[in-house]
């Protein structure tokens, strides 16, 4: 491709993006990332990142490992807060409030913005009382209201009918893609707004990875929800929109159909189509 | 030494040895042989025997001839050569006493009030019979002076000190002084009523004795008030000897000491074990505890923590003595002195908290194993998983929660890890107890029916110190040698019930959060 050649395209590509967005109805932006820069001591991990996810959609961030995808999936609950040399500058404005404002409690951050891990990680608790611990932290112990949540929940992450029986078994003796399930619907149980996935299915074999993905399609009817993921096919597969990143940088975001058909951005092709990372 | 120990409460034989030194007539010795020791002529020479020409050894034996109060000691060597007869007769008479140890000799008469009842075969059986009688009206005193003479003085003990109170704080007027007359009137009357009770019994105890003959011939009278137990050794058969090991053993483990402490039970001194180490548990773990957490989850990890690890492993490594001075100096004189000052100003001079005691005792072995709990602990909560953090924290939690609900129970075997290696230490620790509340023997345990119950001011028996006093402290050394062998065994088995408690409480709680370990 010649440098003209790729500008006509690149001109072709975003007036057909354009006519899209022009023609559907503008996304409603559940948060906005500002300019946001991340560094671990001395090194910067993110280099200034502008982003807008978009309201009860999936959208995916993909990108070689030590992109800063996963960095930036837990800046959006302030979970590397966690980290001690960490430093943040910039803005996620979630519903138009900044999280990083001094005036923000965290924890209330945290039920607002729930987050599912890469590996599963149940407390060594029953069923019942690992989806019922959200609720307990905020006070709720009222038996009638803990069990229909939980059902709700259980039901919500498709582990009702086969849980059921077993709510007061310890949850440590489900299968890994069980406990995956289960720990969604802890995180569901409190009714978040946004649901972060960290590489959800990476530890679980393909029938579980299947039925996660089939529940991330339910769960985006009621939640915004934004997956990191290293497998394209998924990527493709469950979400509305991808995020590309590489190098601590976004380099291309857009609907996921585009992105995989027709990247604006050669680094995006190379990854895609499996030149490098 | 398991033994020595189990052996004690078996009853020996008394062996009736006629005996006759050069020179002298026949005498009659009575007592328990203890020990045959086989020593070369030369060496017996050199020691002052005197010696025949075809002598090669010379063999003597110990024994236990107890009737301490008639002939001034308990064991004596007598040598084999000069034993005409060594008999074993049924119907000897061992007979322990509340006083001088124990008696040996043949039964003659049973006496009521210095006139003899029964005599000759007769008086076995009688005085069998006296004898269960005595016993019972000797717990009834104890039960009456100890309970409720006991809780007599309590009270007026309290009601001086709420009287001094009440002059203290210029509070004194005539209505307290009339309540306190009323009062103070009322439990004399009591007192008086038990105190005569007493009397009476008293009275009744006192009224038979038994005659008993020993070996030079002579008759003495014992009074079956300070008898314990008579049994025949010799005329038992293996079952009656089991009945009375039994009886021994119980009386070992249940009652109180006799004849400073080499006599009798220790029940008191297990008791005080016990209490103890439960105390120091109770005490060690929250500061332990909370002290690992403050370094772990909430210290900026820098100079500053890792100077306090290296102060508390170095507290690990001073000798126990020292905490023993400390605790002394600091927790009974400072810390007691001034809650006296502030709290009991009414009982000044005498001092409540400023003197060693239970509390002082726990505390300063919960100081001592500090180091033990924290660094276990430390370990425990280093080893959950961050995801378990993670995901506590992105459900809403805060920290505080998430460790108290999620990393501290999961933390939990590693903390009874550590209260077993305290609890450990601590039960056979017996130096710095001896300077902050261990006592050879304490009239009342910390624990009894008064209010409030548990008084943590009391001093106590220890089994550990109690070992060394009985061993090393006691008038009769030789006599209580065994019971010291017993006592050893009972710490160690008290120490092993105790870690065993703790064991399977930490068993059970790993069990519970085992899967997280894969």
């Amino acid at each position: 491709m010649t440098t003209q050649e790729a500008r006509t395209h690149a001109i072709n590509m975003s007036s057909v993006l354009n006519t899209r967005m022009t023609r559907n109805e503008p996304e409603e932006i559940s948060i906005k990332i500002e300019s946001l820069r991340l560094s671990y001591g001395q090194k910067e991990a993110l280099h200034g990142i502008d982003m807008e996810i978009p309201k009860r959609k999936v959208t995916a961030y993909i990108g070689p490992s030590g992109c800063g995808k996963s960095t930036l999936l837990r800046c959006i609950n302030r979970m590397n807060d966690l980290v001690d040399s960490v430093k943040i500058e910039g803005k996620i404005l979630l519903d138009n409030e900044n999280i990083y404002d001094k005036s923000v409690n965290v924890a209330d951050l945290r039920r607002r913005v729930g987050m599912v891990f890469q590996k599963p990680n149940p407390f060594p608790k029953s069923i019942f009382e690992n989806v019922a611990y959200g609720l307990r932290i905020q006070g709720i112990n009222d038996k009638r209201i803990l069990q229909e949540t939980v059902e709700n929940a259980l039901r919500g992450a498709a582990l009702w009918d086969e849980m059921k029986d077993r709510l007061h078994d310890n949850a440590l003796g489900m299968s890994g893609g069980q406990q995956q399930r289960l720990v969604i619907a802890r995180a569901i149980a409190i009714e978040p707004e946004v649901l972060l996935l960290d590489e959800p299915a990476s530890a679980l074999d393909p029938i579980s990875t299947l039925k996660i993905e089939e529940l991330i399609n339910e769960l985006k009817e009621k939640y915004t929800i934004v997956i990191v993921t290293h497998n394209m096919q998924q990527a493709a597969r469950v979400s509305d929109y991808t995020a590309f990143m590489y190098m601590g940088d976004l380099i291309e975001m857009g609907p996921t159909s585009e992105l995989f058909t027709n990247p604006r951005k050669k680094q995006t092709e190379d990854y895609i189509t499996g030149r490098y990372g | 030494m398991l033994c020595a120990a189990l052996a004690i409460f078996w009853p020996a034989k008394v062996a009736q040895f006629s005996y006759r030194e050069q020179g002298t007539e026949a005498k009659t010795i009575i007592g328990e042989l203890v020990d045959v020791t086989e020593t070369s002529a030369a060496m017996a020479k050199a020691a002052g025997h005197e010696m025949a020409a075809g002598e090669d050894s010379l063999v003597q034996y110990l024994v236990k001839v107890g009737n301490r109060d008639v002939t001034g000691v308990d064991f004596r060597w007598i040598e084999q050569r000069h034993v005409v007869s060594e008999t074993y007769p049924e119907t000897m008479l061992a007979i322990e006493r509340r006083e001088w140890g124990n008696f040996y000799g043949q039964l003659t008469a049973v006496k009521q009030n210095g006139n003899v009842i029964a005599s000759g075969e007769q008086a076995w059986p009688v005085a069998e019979e006296k004898l269960e009688q005595a016993l019972a009206i000797f717990d009834q005193i104890a039960y009456l002076e100890k309970k409720q003479i006991g809780g007599i003085n309590y009270e007026l003990e309290r009601l001086r000190l709420k009287q001094k109170k009440l002059q203290l704080n210029n509070e004194w007027n005539a209505s307290s002084e009339q309540a306190f007359n009323t009062e103070k009137t009322e439990l004399e009357a009591r007192y008086q009523h038990i105190q005569s009770e007493v009397n009476d019994l008293y009275v009744k105890i006192r009224e038979y004795s038994l005659s008993v003959k020993i070996d030079a011939g002579s008759e003495v009278d014992i009074p079956l008030a300070k008898v314990v137990r008579i049994y025949r050794p010799n005329g038992m058969n293996v079952f009656a000897k089991l009945g009375h090991y039994g009886e021994k053993l119980a009386e070992f483990l249940v009652d109180d000491p006799r004849e400073a402490n080499t006599e009798g039970g220790i029940f008191p001194a297990i008791f005080g074990t016990v209490m103890m180490v439960i105390m120091m548990a109770i005490i060690v773990t929250p500061f332990g505890v909370i002290a690992a957490i403050y370094l772990r989850e909430y210290a900026k990890q820098g100079f500053i923590t890792r100077v306090i690890r290296i102060a508390v492993n170095n507290l690990a490594g001073v000798p126990s003595i020292v905490y023993g001075v400390f605790g002394l100096g600091f927790f009974v004189y400072i810390l007691g002195g001034n809650i006296d000052k502030l709290f009991f100003p009414e009982s000044l001079p005498a001092p409540v908290y400023g003197t060693p005691g239970l509390l002082w005792a726990s505390i300063t072995l919960a100081l001592l194993t500090l180091p033990v709990v924290i660094v276990s602990t430390e370990e425990g909560l280093s080893r959950i998983p961050k995801s378990i953090r993670e995901g506590s924290l992105a459900l809403g939690a805060t920290k505080f929660e998430t460790l108290w609900l999620t990393v501290l129970p999961m933390a939990s075997p590693a903390i009874m890890t550590g209260l077993i290696l305290a609890v450990a230490r601590a039960a056979g620790e017996v130096a710095p107890l001896m300077l902050v509340g261990v006592v050879k023997l304490a009239p009342t345990l910390p624990l009894d029916g008064n209010f409030p119950f548990l008084h943590l001011d009391r001093k106590f028996m220890h089994l550990g110190f109690h070992i060394y006093d009985v061993g090393f402290q006691s008038p009769n050394v030789e006599a209580a040698r065994p019971l010291v062998y017993a006592t050893s065994l009972l710490l160690v088995l008290v120490i092993l019930g105790l870690n065993l408690a703790a064991i399977l409480i930490r068993n059970h709680l790993r069990e519970k959060y085992r899967a997280l370990e894969n």
